[in-house]
């Protein structure tokens, strides 16, 4: 899931982008703790993306971060200096929203355009980086369209082309793809990747899409409750979620019922080590993900196929086992016409590291 | 089949017809009835004189003084109405709905308020108020602005608002802003540009209003068109006709143009490629 893009490893020595440091945010709306105590550090050139359910204070932080909203307490750094109290037009950070935000009076030139003419930059200089951003977004052919003659993919390109245009130091992106159609999203989010490695830029990626979040990021931050549960690489979110929240929200985790013995749990016969070791003794939840669990046909087997979806290469196939209990294998496509439901089946867990639901 | 539904189209073609006859001839008849007053001559024959009068200012002023400063009046009044209507209401509705989207609701019913109240009982309330506008500002007809001002506000306020509710105004202002806009940048050359047609709705709807207004000058003591129209009224019938005919086309064409700028852009976003 993480392969589509390439590796943002040894590309450090290239970066020109700033530190962005959030420090103890907090912000309240009316009942809802948005915010509650978020730090975050982002390195120079990194691109982190925010991760998590509706109402987790994801885009409250961005929107802190790009001085769009006001943080009741805690402190805003770039570079270490203190932007808290600057307004979102002198912070210098480009940014492109969730909903379509081109300006409809004005070609998709003239909205790149935009924040040069604010910067009172001679009109020569900026046709010449308007054309250079919309050539670097792929969409030079169309700079004299208005914004209903762009299709919504067109239109966040611009978005990107007039966020980049003027030089920010930060790039802001809000979930940016969320309203354009699955394929579209894959190439724009691969797009959106090459372009912030091209260009260096510091940025934080804001989405509830946990595939998008782990393909594109270099770290990811997953939230809840207005603070970060985990933040790390997306593999070591994926395979060493810190906590159940992260394993539920992150890819799709069996929860099975398991006896933790001498630092391993027993699940469903087999023994598996635990991401993080626990001591005691007694009945524990474990999260297995699907794909280390395996589905085999067996006349003498417990289970039972309940249903098989398929999703290309792989399919899910649904198990129902004996005490109401419910597993989802992934297994190979061409392996589903062996267990139509309804087949007895028994599980094979792989014996790879587990995390203990709390 | 097709036969069937043949004869139901031409039929309905014929009532659509016939129902615009009807509306035309109810409304066009009294226009031509008061065309037809207007170039009356003597001996039963037709004359353009009282319309040649009309249209000559220099000697409208002459014949008839009362007539050319009501227009002068209303026409300034016009003008005054539309920049004080425009400098008063655009940043107002659009500052509620960027930073203060709670009083919405009272900017609404505040400026809804006058359509509740006849004319008769504003003039009451705004006498004594007129009396200190006269004190400071003089007794000038165009002191009727600050009047009048608050009868287009239902009006204006209306079309204003539906022009914002048509553009997506928060995220514009931001990403305004985030590119280094201040918020008077962000109200002049990203939310004004495209409520354009709104604020000429708006403009429009004023023009005519004002244009039309008689209660409040008349109980107010100033002479403005429709004030001026009526006086004459009572010397020159023909003249006070012809001057009230060509005020509703001018109403008229107003309207017509408005429901030619009315339609906003299309907003109509292409068929999804990358």
């Amino acid at each position: 899931m993480t392969d589509t893009v390439a590796s943002p490893v040894g590309q450090q020595e290239v970066r020109r982008g700033v530190t962005v440091r959030l420090e103890g945010l907090t912000r309240r709306f009316g009942n809802v703790q948005a915010l509650d105590g978020l730090d975050l550090e982002v390195a120079p050139g990194e691109l982190v993306a925010l991760l998590g359910p509706s109402g987790c204070g994801k885009t409250t932080a961005l929107r802190v971060l790009g001085g769009l909203e006001d943080a009741d307490a805690g402190r805003v750094l770039v570079d270490g200096k203190d932007l808290t109290a600057v307004p979102a037009s002198r912070r210098d950070m480009g940014m492109v929203f969730q909903a379509y935000s081109l300006f409809p009076h004005l070609t998709a030139a003239q909205n790149v355009e935009f924040g040069l003419r604010l910067r009172a930059r001679p009109a020569a200089e900026r046709r010449a980086r308007a054309a250079e951003m919309l050539e670097l977004v792929g969409i030079s052919s169309h700079a004299d369209r208005y914004p209903h003659q762009l299709s919504g993919g067109q239109q966040q390109r611009v978005a990107l082309a007039r966020a980049l245009a003027i030089r920010p130091r930060v790039l802001l992106l809000d979930e940016p793809l969320s309203a354009l159609d699955a394929k579209v999203r894959v190439q724009l989010r691969d797009e959106i990747r090459r372009i912030q490695l091209e260009v260096g830029i510091t940025t934080l990626f804001v989405t509830h899409d946990q595939e998008e979040a782990l393909a594109i990021a270099d770290r990811v931050g997953v939230m809840r409750g207005g603070q970060l549960e985990q933040l790390g690489p997306p593999a070591e979110i994926y395979r060493r979620p810190a906590t159940s929240f992260v394993a539920d929200f992150v890819g799709l985790s069996n929860r099975l019922p398991g006896q933790l013995r001498d630092g391993a749990v027993e699940v469903l016969g087999a023994r598996l080590p635990l991401i993080d070791a626990a001591d005691g003794a007694g009945s524990v939840t474990a999260l297995v993900r699907p794909e280390s669990v395996d589905v085999v046909a067996d006349p003498d087997g417990a289970g039972r196929v309940l249903a098989a979806s398929f999703l290309g290469p792989t399919s899910r196939v649904t198990v129902a086992l004996p005490d109401d209990v419910l597993v989802v294998a992934q297994v190979a496509s061409g392996r589903l016409a062996d267990l139509p439901p309804g087949t007895a089946v028994r599980i094979e867990l792989a014996t790879v590291p587990v995390a203990l639901a709390h | 089949m097709a036969g069937l539904i043949r004869r139901r189209a031409r039929r309905q073609r014929a009532f659509r017809w016939a129902v615009v006859s009807v509306v035309g001839v109810f409304f066009a008849l009294p226009l031509l009835a008061m065309l037809e007053f207007t170039t009356r001559g003597a001996g039963g024959r037709r004359t353009a004189e009282t319309w040649r009068l009309l249209v000559d200012w220099g000697r409208l002023g002459e014949t008839y003084p009362d007539l050319g400063a009501g227009i002068a009046a209303s026409f300034g009044l016009v003008l005054l109405t539309v920049l004080l209507m425009l400098a008063l209401l655009v940043p107002t509705v659009i500052w509620v709905r960027l930073r203060l989207p709670r009083l919405r609701r009272v900017v609404e019913f505040v400026c809804l308020l006058p359509l509740t109240i006849p004319a008769i009982v504003l003039v009451v309330g705004l006498a004594p108020v007129y009396a200190w506008v006269t004190y400071f500002l003089g007794g000038s007809p165009l002191t009727l602005t600050f009047a009048y001002t608050v009868l287009v506000l239902p009006y204006a306020y209306r079309s204003i608002d539906a022009g914002l509710s048509a553009i997506d105004v928060r995220t514009l202002a931001e990403a305004a802003r985030s590119l280094g806009a201040g918020w008077g940048t962000v109200m002049w050359r990203v939310v004004l540009p495209n409520i354009r047609s709104a604020v000429l709705s708006a403009a429009f709807l004023t023009v005519a209003l004002v244009l039309g207004e008689f209660t409040i000058a008349s109980l107010l003591s100033r002479t403005n068109l429709q004030v001026a129209v009526n006086l004459l009224g009572k010397s020159s019938a023909t003249m006070s006709v012809a001057v009230s005919l060509a005020a509703l086309v001018l109403a008229f064409v107003l309207l017509l143009l408005l429901s030619l700028v009315g339609p906003g852009r299309r907003r109509r976003v292409m068929k999804e490629t990358p």
